[in-house]
């Protein structure tokens, strides 16, 4: 069962990232506690800070040593520090899932062992593959003249693509969503989350002992192949790095899409200069991921330290808030507005230091794909109606349903 | 104008590739190098700019004329 959430009369000493007045438009509040007190505290759940302005994000990012991976959920399991036994999934995954929730060592050699599946040279090669399947799904519902932007779309196209990574056929791609939703977006309903995660856990281990007798050119192949420090990998390391791919792939991902076509579906200035001016896509795609960041992450606090002022106590949670951020003035001139061609953008979407996403090449070329690929069949579109737009928040914000409605193809726009 | 890449602060967001393919490389670990030595050619003095200004590690810096 999912916990109660007691309403929130004072951001700066009692903030719930799962409010859902935060969770449907949380920018007003980091800029009043980025004015009031720019390191917010609360105590629900477990003693966790907040900090909600980019040089004390990069700071913490940046220093892995007094800001552990241990930690990186942004809402703790419920049975964690009660004594408690441990959830099934937890024993299973003795390592975690490396290199997100590691720290050196393990993160090291974990990330270099997955870098290479996601970079440049070979996200290119996944590039076609993701544009038929994009424009396959606009085809699909081009001529209706209305779609839900969120789950007819963007919801489709990133599992689609992990299963490429993972070499696993693409008939399962509604079956990893759903998975990876119960673990992420329900991270507060415990009996989902843990569902979730022996879900993919049993099914990935057989995938694993199905690659030992039929290898592939595949991920998961290859992880098996890996030798390190003179010896093959452990089973439940390979796991966990394969469910890692498959939970930090998706809802971020989808997110990212679903939140650029909410924004270009209410901004029409913004719609019609990407149509018009299609070779500002690149540009354009990282003032979105800056404006909309879906990823917040978690740190423990190894030891007593300070940041901002505040002082954090060892076994204190930190809650690494990059979309906060990413809006913040200092850091970005008229941070609240969407500006497409914004020529300095250090945003951090992707998060700064040792843990900088991994798939990040992926990321951006399923997100710039999915929009010229929209755009290009359905150049002009807006929200419908009356539509109610839902969206989901935690670890990874997003909308989970936008309705848009445009000029049937085939008619004039 | 001179550029480099501070291997110590890369992350390999591969910002710098992007903007300015003409300028960099990036390897298999996303690791970037500036190519030609960060002899940067005139008329792309602006791209290099650009890289310098959104490589969120700071790791893009200009090291002489
Ligand atoms: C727009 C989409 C995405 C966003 C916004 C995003 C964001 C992030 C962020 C902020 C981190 C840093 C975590 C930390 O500091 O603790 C991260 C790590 C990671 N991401 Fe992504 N991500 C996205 C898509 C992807 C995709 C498509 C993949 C590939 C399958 C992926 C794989 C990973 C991995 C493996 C890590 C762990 C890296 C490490 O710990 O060294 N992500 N991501
Ligand atoms: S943008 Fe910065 S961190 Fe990224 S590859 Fe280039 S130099 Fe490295």
């Amino acid at each position: 069962m999912a916990r109660h959430t007691e309403p929130v009369l004072d951001w700066a000493s009692d903030f719930d990232i799962l409010d859902p007045g935060y969770v449907s438009d949380p920018f007003p509040i980091w800029e009043e506690l980025r004015r009031r007190c720019p390191v917010a505290h609360t105590s629900r759940r477990a003693s966790t800070w907040m900090p909600t302005r980019y040089e004390d994000v990069v700071r913490i990012a940046h220093d892995p040593e007094r800001f552990s991976s241990a930690a990186v959920g942004v809402i703790p399991p419920v049975g964690e520090g009660t004594g408690e036994p441990p959830e099934p999934g937890e024993v299973l995954l003795a390592y975690g899932l490396p290199p997100i929730t590691a720290d050196p060592p393990l993160h090291t050699w974990t990330r270099r062992l997955l870098l290479p599946w996601f970079s440049h040279r070979r996200v290119e090669g996944y590039a076609a593959t993701t544009r038929s399947i994009a424009s396959r799904l606009v085809e699909s519902f081009a001529d209706r003249g209305a779609a839900d932007a969120a789950a007819d779309y963007a919801q489709q196209i990133p599992a689609r693509v992990i299963g490429l990574v993972l070499g696993v056929p693409e008939a399962l791609s509604d079956t990893f969503t759903g998975w990876v939703r119960d673990f992420l977006e329900f991270a507060d309903d415990d009996e989902r989350r843990v569902a979730g995660g022996l879900a993919m856990f049993r099914y990935l281990s057989g995938e694993l002992e199905r690659r030992r007798e039929e290898p592939g050119d595949d991920l998961l192949t290859d992880l098996l192949g890996a030798r390190v420090h003179e010896g093959p990998v452990d089973d439940a390391v390979i796991l966990g790095m394969a469910m890692l791919v498959l939970v930090a792939g998706v809802d971020t991902t989808w997110s990212a899409i679903g939140a650029s076509l909410w924004h270009l579906a209410t901004h029409d200035d913004d719609r019609h200069r990407l149509v018009a001016e299609p070779e500002l896509l690149p540009i354009a795609v990282e003032e979105l991921l800056r404006a909309y960041a879906p990823v917040t992450m978690g740190r423990l606090v190894t030891e007593d330290t300070e940041v901002g002022g505040c002082p954090m106590a060892a076994g204190e949670r930190v809650l690494l808030n990059f979309a906060a951020a990413n809006r913040d003035p200092e850091a970005f001139p008229e941070a609240d507005r969407v500006v497409l061609d914004r020529a300095h953008n250090r945003h951090v979407a992707f998060g700064s230091g040792i843990h900088r996403c991994a798939g990040s090449n992926l990321a951006r070329m399923e997100l710039a794909v999915a929009l010229e690929e929209w755009l290009r069949r359905i150049p002009e579109f807006h929200l419908a109606p009356g539509a109610e737009v839902r969206w989901a928040g935690g670890q990874v914000r997003g909308p989970r349903t936008v309705p848009v409605r445009f000029p049937p193809s085939g008619a004039q726009a | 104008m001179r550029i480099r890449v501070d291997e110590g602060r890369c992350q390999g967001h591969a910002r710098c590739f992007a903007l300015a393919p003409e300028l960099f490389s990036v390897d298999d670990y996303g690791l970037s190098t500036a190519l030609r030595d960060g002899e940067v050619p005139v008329e792309l003095e602006a791209k290099a700019r650009l890289a310098i200004a959104n490589c969120p590690e700071c790791a893009v810096e200009e090291v002489g004329p």
